[in-house]
């Protein structure tokens, strides 16, 4: 049986402060509203994982399908896709506000390299003024974060929408 | 004055064109879901959603809530999610297992067969027993698993219905070491702001991936851009009775390279072609070079290699796709594979239906101009052939599918 192997959540690891996480999490939250790709690519990690499950929230993403599981080769990819200008789902790009709140440090989650990333989850209301209308998206997102070369860095952001579980629209956009 | 000739569809659909009212009028898409939806073969499932007895999984078939049964004794069934009593939805859960739905609302209770099986303070009926099932798509009928339904309780047959379509499903089956597809990887569920036919009319239109995809094929380098274009020698083929495919086997057969319609090689995946040889001996060889089909079956599979669509209308200016990823059976080291290309490529983000979806929604927003009033579908006309099975034959950019769908669709909505 191939599943996506996780380490059990432990203790919450030394080194992050409050204040600084939550500006981190502003930080990315805003450069996805804006499409700033470039700024949002450089907040990853090289084992990134960007996460979208469909169906539920604790499904298996290497066996069922999942709106989107990107590992870090695929992020660049979709970003390089959405830089074309043509990729026609974000030509012109949606105009986007978010808000993040419910910040809740859940622990620590070992890595693949020896440390302890941060685990946040925080709740988001998202709109999106698109052609085809006004689309308001909510759901709660986990983090994970790590400390590279002294800045934060994203390693994993899972984004369980609130209706995967019936019929969306297109989100070409950053969520 | 002008005069009439013909009926209405005879006005609206022609040859080379078609109405914008078509995709617009509330009372064509009215008219749709009695001549179509609740009569035609449509696509619900698989068997392989309901693999235990008694599992059960819901699902769309028009705007009615289904619920796809399988019986203890392993037999599959319809069942409309619809209370005899009341009309209270009697199955909540999107999937699960259970010989038995129970009404909330008085107790009724229900077999997966859809017969009524108790009721609460009988006295009250004077009787046990009521005559009172829930409703049942009359005609239910599976082809290597792939469950339609049919509300007529007369017509052509499944068989009958997907004619040489059905070869197509035969040979996504063969590329599965044990002959077996199965759909067990849960199914995305796509909104689309646009009327139906419009997704239909793309699947096999390969005149649009050059310019819709054009962003995704730059970045990847994908090969699949070059097999719609002017110099390839894949066709498009009207297969009868509205179906269609965007036939690819002549670039493949070029190359003689198994799994290159995969995008990979046979090293990457030798568990699998070793079992593709055990399974098939010299075949093997072939039926890895042709790869999968690309396929639309009217009005609403389309298998499009390694994932599958199952569009379903809500209104007229909006439908719902839903898609999953092909799985073989026997072919674990194909199908993780397959899950993780599905997800790149559909949904609500992928990265080429996510485009496509964009292109329907302007469409329909387009299409509230009425003027010029047609849409055009002459593409291809001057030069489609026909083939020795008979059937309509254009190039890899022509709308000979479009035709073909426009002319099942005419057939359907003429009957009365």
């Amino acid at each position: 049986m191939t599943t996506a192997q996780v380490a059990e959540l432990v203790e919450i690891p030394e080194g992050f402060d409050r204040f600084e996480v939550e500006q981190f999490l502003y930080r990315e939250a805003r450069l996805a509203d804006e499409s700033d790709y470039d700024a949002w690519e450089a907040l990853w990690t090289d084992d990134a994982i960007y996460w979208v499950p469909a169906g539920g929230a604790d499904i298996d993403p290497l066996r069922q399908m999942s709106v989107i599981y990107d590992n870090r080769s695929r992020i660049s990819t979709r970003l390089k896709q959405a830089r074309t200008g043509r990729r026609y789902a974000q030509a012109p790009p949606s105009n986007l506000r978010r808000v993040i709140s419910n910040i809740e440090f859940l622990g620590g989650r070992p890595n693949a390299f020896g440390g302890v990333d941060l685990e946040v989850a925080a709740n988001f209301l998202l709109l999106e003024s698109h052609a085809r209308g006004n689309e308001l998206w909510g759901g709660r997102t986990t983090y994970r974060l790590r400390r590279e070369d002294g800045e934060l860095r994203l390693a994993y952001k899972k984004v369980v929408l609130v209706n995967n579980d019936k019929p969306i629209p297109t989100m070409g956009f950053l969520i | 004055m002008t005069s009439v000739i013909g009926s209405r569809y005879e006005q609206l659909i022609q040859r080379d064109r078609v109405h914008g009212s078509l995709y617009t009028d509330p009372s064509i898409f009215a008219e749709e879901l009695e001549k179509i939806w609740y009569r035609s073969w449509v696509f619900v499932g698989h068997e392989s959603e309901v693999a235990q007895p008694n599992d059960y999984v819901r699902k769309k078939l028009g705007l009615q809530d289904v619920i796809m049964t399988r019986d203890k004794d392993g037999q599959i069934h319809l069942l409309l999610n619809r209370c005899s009593h009341r009309g209270n939805q009697v199955c909540d859960d999107a999937k699960g297992n259970s010989g038995t739905f129970r009404c909330p609302y008085h107790g009724w209770t229900f077999r997966n067969d859809g017969e009524l099986v108790g009721f609460p303070f009988f006295k009250g009926y004077g009787t046990r027993k009521l005559d009172l099932p829930l409703g049942r798509v009359p005609r239910v009928d599976s082809y290597q698993g792939f469950v339609f339904g049919s509300f007529a309780t007369e017509g052509p047959s499944l068989i009958e219905h997907l004619g040489d379509a059905a070869g197509e499903i035969d040979r996504l089956a063969r590329l599965s070491p044990e002959g077996r597809v199965e759909l067990n990887a849960g199914w995305l569920q796509h909104t689309s702001r646009a009327n139906w036919k419009l997704v239909a009319e793309n699947e096999t239109d390969g005149y649009h991936p050059q310019f819709v995809h054009g962003s995704i094929f730059g970045v990847t380098g994908s090969p699949i851009g070059a097999l719609y274009s002017d110099s390839s020698t894949a066709v498009t083929r009207d297969l009868g009775n509205g179906h269609s495919e965007n036939d690819l086997r002549p670039e493949f057969r070029k190359f003689a390279e198994p799994m290159r319609w995969f995008g990979t090689t046979e090293s990457r995946v030798p568990e699998y072609v070793a079992a593709m040889r055990a399974r098939y001996g010299e075949d093997a060889e072939r039926i890895m070079i042709e790869g999968a089909p690309h396929v639309m079956i009217f009005p609403n599979l389309f298998i499009a290699e390694i994932q599958v669509f199952n569009i379903q209308p809500v209104a007229v200016n909006e439908c719902v796709q839903f898609v999953t990823a092909v799985q073989l059976a026997g072919a674990p080291e194909l199908n993780r594979r397959m899950v993780s290309q599905c997800i790149g490529s559909v949904g609500p983000a992928g990265m080429l239906l996510a485009d496509d979806t964009e292109m329907y929604e302007r469409n329909q927003h387009g299409l509230e101009a009425l003027s010029p009033e047609w849409l055009d579908i002459r593409r291809g006309l001057n030069r489609e052939k026909v083939d020795e099975r008979g059937h309509p034959v254009g190039g890899p950019t022509d709308e000979t599918g479009m035709r073909a769908f426009w002319a099942q669709y005419k057939n359907l909505m003429e009957t009365p």
